[in-house]
């Protein structure tokens, strides 16, 4: 059997795939003829090219893929007649072929509109690589680039000429706004919104009437009579089908262009298949990759005569791409008619997000929808449209998500039906993952490598994470957060045993819930439950082993081994004569000094064995802990406040200082920030706290769970216009809650995220008592506050803990001699490290 | 110098024993830093089964001198040892990286406990 393809991009290059996977091994002989000089590449992700991709990288395959695949292919060689009657083909170069199948893949040219001037230099195309090369040698002389087209293809080419360095770039659309077969109007005027910030201009409703200039283009000229002046323009208004050569063997084509092909893909000429852009099947061009792929899997199953024969019968145009980093996606009917259907819109002009969705008139089904600027629930919806599966009770939940109230958002992943395709990438349904769960896949890692789902695009994982635990729980496994192999219990499990059963050490804790002899991730987690409970002395009873090293030594280790220490500053004030004892203290033991981000002083560069003695002074002087080593309060910071500050409303340095002396050594699952601001300027930040307080003119504001770090996150408002008591309670029972239910080295924030209810909830708990625990909570705080105990004072003061502080255990007071530290600015740095 | 206070012969090479440390001086479920010489040993004790065991005490990872001072535990019963820096594990019985392949592995030391004494071994060119 021979086969000859005509064409060799990307729906080609899937053929040759998936014919030889099909095919035993030399059972055919293929032939691929190209127009373009380089074989098969990605000519979706054409515009990375600009931003810094290289041909080569593009490339589908290298062309020694062919040779391994005995695939004969013929580069810069265009196919110019078919024979039919002989069934052989001719190329430019002379070269004729004869053919059993012939495959023409000859996908689209760039549709340029018959506009005077368009021949002008400073004038070009956006399909090819070569197109690409001339753009950007032309490119650095060009002030301003003008796009006409404001589709996806005219979006994509705006993008490059940014990438090419053109900050002043135009997008010319003919219809009154971007992206008018995929989006409606309101998602275009958010998707216009979005790229204006992004620099470009954008401008609809232009009819471009001619390209003005000499030999070199000068700018445009409308049928409004505006001009619009501009050195290079790139013409993406659509595509052409190429079917000339189809046309001129006698091939059916369409009135405005396009090979008429069948369901098998099939021409007029049964032995000659047409696929990719240049088929025509009902009525339509495809041009999207997914539907070639589809359509090179039926011609290739049919040529290997499957035994299940395969038929196209149209695809589902849904997409979602990334458009100079703005989402943009459309599935199923994006525009079905007010009679039939009823749409819920959410729409955000802050953020730039747009979604709509189309459900049946009983609220029932989905249709189909647009997303703008958001677009990670579009698997899940796209899925729900196809399989017509039932919506919840209140539908704008699928767009929205669960918000706190008692209803569940819908059924999700675990309601599709079984063939659902949960990865597109690699075509896996949720029967097959499902079944890889229930064959004792039960990790992620165990599914991807089984199923290969999620091992592309990873969009999918989510979707594929929830399938596991649900199937998991569908076969009536309990599925929990264990900690680790010694424990089989969630942090929260352990906490209530610790409690009910009075644990006070670690190693009590192994002989009662655990085996084995713990590690370094439980040993941390219960020692940081048992301080959060207890608050007795870390280092004693064993469990200094199990602190996290920085616990153990109460200090930072720092680069070299050696630590940086914290004396507490509440609320950021300190006396002159208080300034002067930490400066004495650096000098004496040789630290570098830094003022930290929480309004304290950081002494750096201390060796382990001077700790005690660095401690010994400045407990001496007034000074105790920072707890900056631990996974506790750390500091509130505030801003000057009423006493000073002529805007101020309320003294936040006294409440400052008051919040933190009162919560000081409290451990938690994850450090705690919070601050206090004065009034609404809110210097202090307090709104990037784990808990901030705010002075109004009535009160305080609480806020809570918030972050800086690398994701910063606002905080929420917990409750308005406090009077200072009721605020403490507040922050009692909130932080107590969190302490009792976070999952380890959680922040508050990122538990308040994954709250089932989130704000609304904590709010019931914190504020309206709805559990009844907030007497309990405040008790359990109270006595945390009055147990508090300088960790550093107890060391000083005992012989047997300040022997711990030794570097060698065979050399108590010689330090460690490989610490190395250079100068900078006049104080010391540690050695930088290999 | 440190006081080497037996030999015992194996096939190759001979073991120099040396006196580290009292077991009262090491936290039981954790480690210390033995000095021998101008080399740093990291000595652990495994009270939980009365075992223990000594390696390098310089983390390969960044060089730090820092693994007496990680916190011990077993991995499906293997024990092992997590630098504070970076939380890279090590294998105690046979120093290999259990976290990364590319990392390089401990060097380890035989260990003796008589009389409430610790000694560690070091092996001598036969």
């Amino acid at each position: 059997m021979k086969i000859v393809i005509i064409g060799n991009g990307m729906v080609s290059y899937k053929f040759c795939e998936k014919i030889i996977a099909k095919l035993p091994a030399r059972a055919a002989e293929i032939v691929v003829f190209g127009e373009e000089p380089r074989p098969a590449y990605d000519r979706v992700h054409l515009s990375e090219f600009f931003a810094g991709k290289t041909a080569d990288d593009l490339l589908m395959a290298p062309a020694d893929w062919y040779v391994a695949n005995d695939i004969t292919l013929h580069l810069g060689d265009p196919v110019q007649q078919i024979d039919r009657n002989t069934k052989t083909v001719h190329s430019y170069k002379g070269i004729t072929e004869a053919y059993d199948y012939l495959v023409i893949a000859t996908g689209s040219s760039a549709f340029v509109p018959p506009i005077p001037g368009v021949d002008k230099k400073g004038v070009f195309i956006y399909r090819t690589i070569e197109d690409l090369e001339l753009m950007r040698d032309y490119a650095p002389k060009v002030k301003r680039g003008v796009v006409i087209g404001g589709g996806l293809l005219g979006l994509e080419a705006a993008k490059a000429l940014l990438d090419l360095g053109i900050s002043d770039t135009h997008v010319i659309e003919f219809a009154p706004r971007l992206m008018p077969r995929q989006i409606d109007e309101s998602g275009s005027r958010i998707l216009e919104q979005q790229l204006k910030q992004l620099g470009l201009q954008i401008h609809t409703n232009k009819n471009t009437s001619e390209v003005t200039g000499g030999d070199t283009m000068t700018g445009l000229q409308f049928a409004d009579e505006s001009i619009l002046e501009a050195d290079m323009l790139v013409i993406s208004a659509g595509i052409k089908p190429r079917d000339e050569l189809a046309k001129l063997s006698g091939l059916e084509t369409g009135h405005r262009g396009g090979i008429v092909v069948n369901e098998k893909l099939q021409t007029t000429d049964p032995e000659i298949f047409a696929i990719g852009e240049c088929a025509l099947y009902n009525g339509m061009i495809y041009g999207l990759v997914a539907p070639g792929y589809e359509m090179a899997e039926v011609v290739a199953s049919h040529i290997a005569s499957e035994a299940q024969e395969k038929a196209f019968t149209g695809f589902d145009m849904s997409t979602k791409l990334k458009l100079i980093g703005i989402d943009v996606a459309s599935f199923g009917d994006p525009f079905a008619p007010a009679e039939t259907s009823r749409s819920i819109v959410f729409e955000d002009t802050m953020k730039g997000v747009y979604k709509r969705i189309s459900i049946t008139n009983d609220g029932k089904h989905l249709l189909g929808g647009i997303l703008i600027g958001d677009a990670d629930a579009y698997n899940m919806l796209l899925q729900t449209a196809k399989n017509k599966v039932i919506l919840p009770p209140n539908p704008e939940d699928v767009l929205l998500g669960s918000r706190g109230g008692s209803q569940d958002a819908g059924p999700g992943v675990l309601g599709l039906p079984d063939d659902a395709i949960i990865c597109s990438c690699e075509s896996v349904s949720k029967g097959s993952i499902c079944a890889a769960v229930e064959a004792g896949n039960e990790t992620l890692d165990a599914v991807k490598k089984c199923t290969k789902a999620g091992t592309c695009c990873g969009g999918c994982t989510p979707m594929v994470k929830d399938l596991i635990t649900g199937t998991m729980k569908a076969q009536g496994k309990y599925i929990r957060n264990v900690i680790c192999e010694h424990f089989s219990y969630s942090r929260q499990e352990l906490y209530d045993l610790i409690r009910i059963k009075n644990v006070r050490s670690f190693d009590d804790a192994l002989d009662h819930y655990g085996h084995g002899d713990g590690c370094e991730i439980c040993k941390p987690v219960i020692a940081s439950i048992m301080a959060s409970l207890w608050n007795d002395m870390i280092l004693d009873k064993g469990n200094d082993v199990v602190q996290d090293s920085n616990d153990r030594f109460l200090a930072n280790i720092q680069k070299g081994g050696t630590y940086s220490v914290v004396p507490r500053i509440p609320g950021g004030e300190i006396t002159p004569a208080r300034l002067l004892v930490i400066a004495q203290v650096a000098l004496k033991y040789n630290l570098y000094t830094k003022i930290t981000g929480g309004q304290r002083i950081d002494l750096f560069g201390a060796h382990l064995d001077d700790l005690p003695n660095i401690w010994e002074e400045l407990i001496d002087a007034g000074f105790e802990s920072g707890h900056a080593y631990g996974k506790a309060l750390r500091t509130v910071k505030s801003c000057v406040g009423s006493t000073w500050c002529r805007f101020g409303l309320h003294d936040s340095v006294s409440f400052a200082i008051q919040i933190e002396e009162r919560y000081r050594g409290l451990r938690a699952p994850h450090k705690i920030k919070s601050a206090v601001s004065g009034c609404i300027r809110e210097c202090a930040e307090a709104q990037s706290k784990d808990f901030g307080i705010i002075a109004t003119e009535k009160g305080w504001n609480l806020y809570v769970g918030g972050n800086g770090g690398s994701k910063p996150q606002h905080a929420i408002l917990l409750a308005a216009d406090l009077d200072s008591e009721t605020c403490i309670r507040y922050i009692d029972r909130f932080l107590m809650f969190y302490i009792k239910t976070a999952d380890p080295l959680t922040r508050t924030a990122t538990w308040l995220n994954k709250l089932d209810g989130g704000i609304t909830y904590l709010r019931n708990v914190v504020v309206n008592d709805s559990l009844g625990i907030a007497a309990e909570l405040e008790t359990e705080m109270q006595s945390l506050v009055d147990k508090y105990k300088c960790e550093w004072k107890e060391v000083v003061e005992s012989p047997e803990l300040r022997k711990r502080f030794s570097h060698f255990v065979n050399a108590p007071g010689t330090k460690d001699p490989t610490v190395k530290f250079d100068t900078l600015r006049e104080q010391k740095k540690a050695a930088e490290w290999k | 110098m440190s006081a080497i206070i037996s030999t015992s012969t194996n096939t190759t090479t001979n073991i120099a024993w040396f006196f580290a440390c009292n077991v009262i001086d090491v936290p039981p479920n954790g480690g210390v830093c033995v000095k021998y010489d101008d080399v740093q040993i990291a000595l652990f004790r495994f009270a939980r089964r009365d075992a223990w065991y000594a390696t390098q005490n310089m983390c390969p990872h960044r060089q730090q001198m820092a693994l007496s001072r990680g916190m011990t535990g077993t991995h499906n019963g293997e024990p092992k040892v997590a630098c504070p820096f970076h939380k890279k594990t090590f294998s105690l019985e046979d120093g290999r990286c259990l976290s990364d392949d590319q990392e390089c592995s401990l060097t380890t030391y035989p260990v003796r406990v008589e009389n409430e004494k610790v000694y560690i071994g070091i092996m001598q060119e036969a």
